[in-house]
C-alpha cells in the first residue's frame, strides 16, 4: 500500500470516527441545548442548536417543582453503596471461579450468563414480598440490596475475565520468593486487578444510578425517591411532558456519571484492555 | 447465582404470603388513621392544588391524616400491580378509567357502591359513572375528563373565509374534509392528525358518526363488527392524507405535542388534540400567536365522543375504605373539583362543578370544551376483555397502514374484524 493510499485510509478512518462520535454525542448535546431554551423556542418549527435566548428558567422550575437535590443524594447513596458492595462480594468469588476451574465453577459462570436473559419484572413481586417481610420496603437499604443482587452476576462475569488476565505464574513466582497467600493477593494480584475492579464498580454504579423500576416500586415516600423516579414526575399522560424542566433535570442527572467517567477513564481503559487479553 | 436468588425469592415469597396474611393496614393506633393518597398530578398547578387540598383535609380532620404520594402516569399500571400483589397499595388511587378494568376484575379495587355518599353519586352523570363500572360494580369515581377538540390557527381560519363551527353548529365530517382542503395551501396543510396511538382517537371520535365497532351479544360476549358508522372517521382521515393531501402525512407518526411546533409555525392550520393540550399551547406559542378551540366534527350521533376520565379508587386491601371514600368525597366537592379541573386544564365530570362560570368563559376555549361535556360517553372499548391485545397486535398496525395508504379499506376491515375477533375469542371462552 502506497503512502498516499495509507493516508487516505487513515483520513477515512478519522472521518468515520468523527461521524460516530457526533452520532453518539447528538442526544446529549440536544439535551443540553433544550435545557437552556425558553418555552417558545422549544415549540419552534426551526429549532436551533444554540438557544437564541438562553435561560436558566428550566433549571429554576425543575428545582422549584421537584426535590431534585434530595433525589440526587438518594441516588448517589444507593449507587455508590451498590457499586462498593457488589465489588466487595464479587471480587473474592471471581478469584475463586477463575483460579479453580471446576465443573461447578464453569456451570456457575454459564448460569450467570443465562440469568441475564430473564426480565426483572418476573422477580419484582417475590422480591417485594421478601423485602416487605424484612421491613425493608421504602428504605434505601432495601433498594441497595436489590441493586447489589442485580449487579452481582454481571460484575462477577466481568471480574472473572480480569482475574484470568492476571498470569497465575506471577502468583507462583511470589510464592517461590516466600510470599504467603495473603501477601501475594495484596501485593501482586490486587494491584493488577485494580483497573478491573474500578471498571466493575463503575458498571454497578451506573446500573444503579440509572435504574428506575425497582426504585419506583420499592420506595413509597417522596423523601426516599431516587432521581430517575423523580424525573418521571415531569411526564404526563399520553406522552405529554414538561419538556424544558425535564431536559434541565435530565441534564443534571447525567453529570455524576460523566464526572465519574472523566475521573477514572484511564483506569477503565486499562482495565478493559487487561480483561481483553487472555493468558 | 441468579438461580439461588430466584429459588430463595420464590421460597421466601411463599413464606411471606403465609406470614403476612392479609397484611397491609396502617395507622389506626390511638384512634388516628393514616391514608396514603397516590396522585398522578404532574403539572405544577395541579400538584399544588392537590397538595393544598390534602393540607386542608388534614387541618380539618386530625384523626384521619392523608399522606400525599406522588405517582407518575408513565408507569402507574406496573407500579400499582406490584403494590397490589405485595399488599402495599396506596389507600386512595388516582388513575384513568381505561386502566381500571384489569384491577377491577382482579379484585384489587373496592366496589364503591355501598360506600359512596348520595350527593357524590347524584352529582356525577350516569355517562361518567359508566366509564368506571365493570361487571355491575363501581371501581372508581370519575372526576376529570377531556374531549378531543380542534385547536386552530385563528389567522389562517379567518383568512380562508370558512364557516367557523360552534358546539351548536359543528362541522359535519364531510364539511370538515372540505374545510381542510380549503385551508391547505403552499407548504401548509389543513390539519395534522397526531396518530402515533391511532386506536383510541379513531374509536372515540367514531362515536359521533354512530361507530361502535364492539358489539356485546345477549350472552355477554363481545365481537368486532364494522358498520357504516365505523368507517366515517377512518375514511375521512385516510382520504385527507392520501387523496386530498390536506392532512400532513408526517404527522401520522407523531404524538400530540410533536405537532405543536408545526402548528405554531403555520405549517398546519388545525390540530385535533386533547382539551388539556391548551396549556402547552399557552406556554409554548410565540408571542402574538392567535388560536382558538373548535369542537370536533359531528356525525349522525352529533358531537358524541368516547372518553376515559381520570378516576379516584380505593384499594380492596385498605382497612379504612369508609374514611378513604370520605376523603374522595371532600376532594370532589364541586368547588374543589373546579380547582382540580383548572389545575389540569380539563373538564370536571360533576354537574355542579361544570356549571361554574369560570369554566364557561371564551378565554382559552373553556366554553367550547364545557359545551361538549354533555356529549361525552364511555370509550367504546372500556370494558372489553382482550382489548389491549387487539389494540396492540391488530388495530394499531392495521390503522397505521391504512392511514398511510399501505392497505385499503377492505383489508383494514378484514384485519380489525376477522383477526380481531380471533383475539377477543381467546378471552371469552
Amino acid at each position: 500500500m502506497s503512502m498516499r493510499t495509507r493516508r487516505s485510509v487513515r483520513a477515512g478512518q478519522y472521518v468515520a470516527l468523527l461521524c460516530y462520535l457526533v452520532f453518539l454525542a447528538f442526544p446529549f448535546l440536544w439535551l443540553i441545548s433544550t435545557a437552556f431554551k425558553p418555552a417558545p423556542e422549544l415549540g419552534s418549527l426551526h429549532p436551533t442548536w444554540i438557544p437564541q435566548h438562553p435561560t436558566l428558567d428550566n433549571f429554576r422550575q425543575a428545582f422549584d417543582e421537584q426535590p431534585l437535590l434530595r433525589a440526587a443524594a438518594n441516588s448517589l447513596i444507593a449507587a455508590l453503596s451498590a457499586g462498593l458492595i457488589a465489588v466487595l462480594i464479587a471480587t473474592p468469588m471471581a478469584y475463586v471461579m477463575a483460579r479453580h476451574r471446576t465443573r461447578l465453577a464453569t456451570a456457575a459462570t454459564g448460569w450467570v450468563v443465562v440469568s441475564q436473559a430473564f426480565p426483572f419484572v418476573l422477580l419484582i413481586i417475590p422480591l417485594f414480598l421478601v423485602l416487605k417481610n424484612l421491613h425493608l420496603i421504602n428504605t434505601l437499604w432495601g433498594l441497595i440490596m436489590v441493586y447489589v443482587v442485580w449487579a452481582l452476576p454481571f460484575a462477577l462475569w466481568m471480574l472473572v475475565g480480569y482475574v484470568r488476565a492476571v498470569p497465575a505464574e506471577l502468583e507462583e513466582a511470589a510464592a517461590v520468593d516466600g510470599a504467603g497467600r495473603l501477601r501475594t493477593l495484596v501485593s501482586v494480584t490486587a494491584p493488577l486487578l485494580a483497573p478491573g475492579i474500578v471498571a466493575t464498580a463503575l458498571f454497578a454504579f451506573i446500573t444503579a444510578w440509572n435504574e428506575f423500576f425497582f426504585a419506583l416500586v420499592l420506595l413509597k415516600t417522596p423523601e426516599k425517591q431516587t432521581l430517575p423516579v423523580v424525573l418521571t414526575h415531569f411526564l404526563g399522560a399520553e406522552g405529554a411532558s414538561d419538556l424544558g424542566p425535564l431536559a434541565a433535570a435530565a441534564f443534571l442527572a447525567t453529570l455524576p456519571s460523566l464526572v465519574l467517567f472523566a475521573v477514572i477513564q484511564r483506569r477503565i481503559t486499562g482495565g478493559m484492555l487487561a480483561g481483553a487479553v487472555k493468558n | 447465582m441468579r438461580a439461588l436468588v430466584r429459588t430463595a425469592a420464590a421460597a421466601a415469597t411463599a413464606l411471606a404470603l403465609l406470614l403476612t396474611g392479609c397484611g397491609g393496614g396502617d395507622g389506626g393506633s390511638h384512634g388516628r388513621i393514616t391514608l396514603r393518597f397516590q396522585s398522578l398530578a404532574w403539572q405544577k398547578e395541579s400538584v399544588d392544588i392537590n397538595k393544598q387540598l390534602v393540607k386542608e383535609w388534614n387541618a380539618a380532620h386530625p384523626d384521619i391524616r392523608v399522606e400525599y404520594v406522588q405517582g407518575s402516569w408513565d408507569s402507574v399500571h406496573d407500579q400499582l400491580l406490584t403494590s397490589f400483589e405485595g399488599g402495599e397499595a396506596p389507600d386512595i388511587i388516582h388513575d384513568a378509567s381505561d386502566d381500571l378494568a384489569d384491577f377491577a376484575y382482579g379484585g384489587y379495587l373496592a366496589d364503591l357502591r355501598p360506600l359512596l355518599p348520595k350527593g357524590l353519586t347524584d352529582g356525577i352523570p350516569r355517562n361518567s359513572w359508566d366509564t368506571a363500572t365493570f361487571d355491575g360494580g363501581v371501581y372508581g369515581v370519575p372526576f376529570l375528563q377531556e374531549p378531543r377538540v380542534l385547536i386552530a390557527n385563528t389567522r389562517i381560519l379567518k383568512a380562508s373565509g370558512v364557516r367557523i363551527p360552534t358546539p351548536e353548529k359543528p362541522w359535519s365530517w364531510a364539511e370538515f374534509r372540505q374545510v381542510t382542503k380549503k385551508l391547505t395551501g403552499k407548504g401548509r396543510y389543513g390539519v395534522a392528525w397526531p396518530l402515533k396511538e391511532p386506536v383510541s382517537v379513531t374509536l372515540n371520535l367514531g362515536l359521533s358518526a354512530g361507530g361502535q365497532l364492539f358489539h356485546r351479544g345477549a350472552d355477554g360476549k363481545v365481537t368486532v363488527a364494522m358498520g357504516e358508522g365505523d368507517q366515517v372517521v377512518p375514511g375521512t382521515i385516510h382520504d385527507q392524507v392520501n387523496t386530498d393531501h390536506s392532512a400532513a402525512r408526517t404527522a401520522l407518526g407523531m404524538g400530540g405535542g410533536d405537532t405543536l411546533p408545526g402548528f405554531f409555525g403555520g405549517k398546519y392550520a388545525m390540530v385535533p388534540l386533547g382539551f388539556s393540550y391548551r396549556q402547552q399551547v399557552v406556554e409554548q406559542a410565540p408571542k402574538g400567536f392567535a388560536w382558538t378551540v373548535l369542537p370536533a366534527p359531528a356525525g349522525r350521533d352529533g358531537l358524541a365522543q368516547g372518553v376515559s376520565p381520570q378516576t379516584l379508587s380505593v384499594a380492596e386491601d385498605s382497612p379504612h375504605k369508609k374514611e378513604a371514600v370520605r376523603f374522595i368525597d371532600f376532594l370532589l366537592r364541586p368547588a374543589n373539583m373546579v380547582r382540580l379541573a383548572k389545575g389540569d386544564w380539563m373538564l370536571p365530570t360533576g354537574t355542579e362543578a361544570l356549571a361554574d362560570p369560570s369554566l364557561h368563559t371564551a378565554d382559552r376555549g373553556w366554553a367550547t370544551g364545557a359545551a361538549l361535556a354533555g356529549s361525552l360517553r364511555s370509550a367504546p372499548a372500556q370494558s372489553v376483555r382482550g382489548y389491549p391485545e387487539w389494540k396492540d397486535k391488530v388495530a394499531t398496525p392495521a390503522l397505521q397502514e391504512y392511514y398511510s395508504g399501505a392497505i385499503d379499506a377492505a383489508e383494514l376491515r378484514k384485519r380489525l374484524v376477522t383477526d380481531g375477533n380471533r383475539v377477543l375469542a381467546r378471552y371469552q371462552r
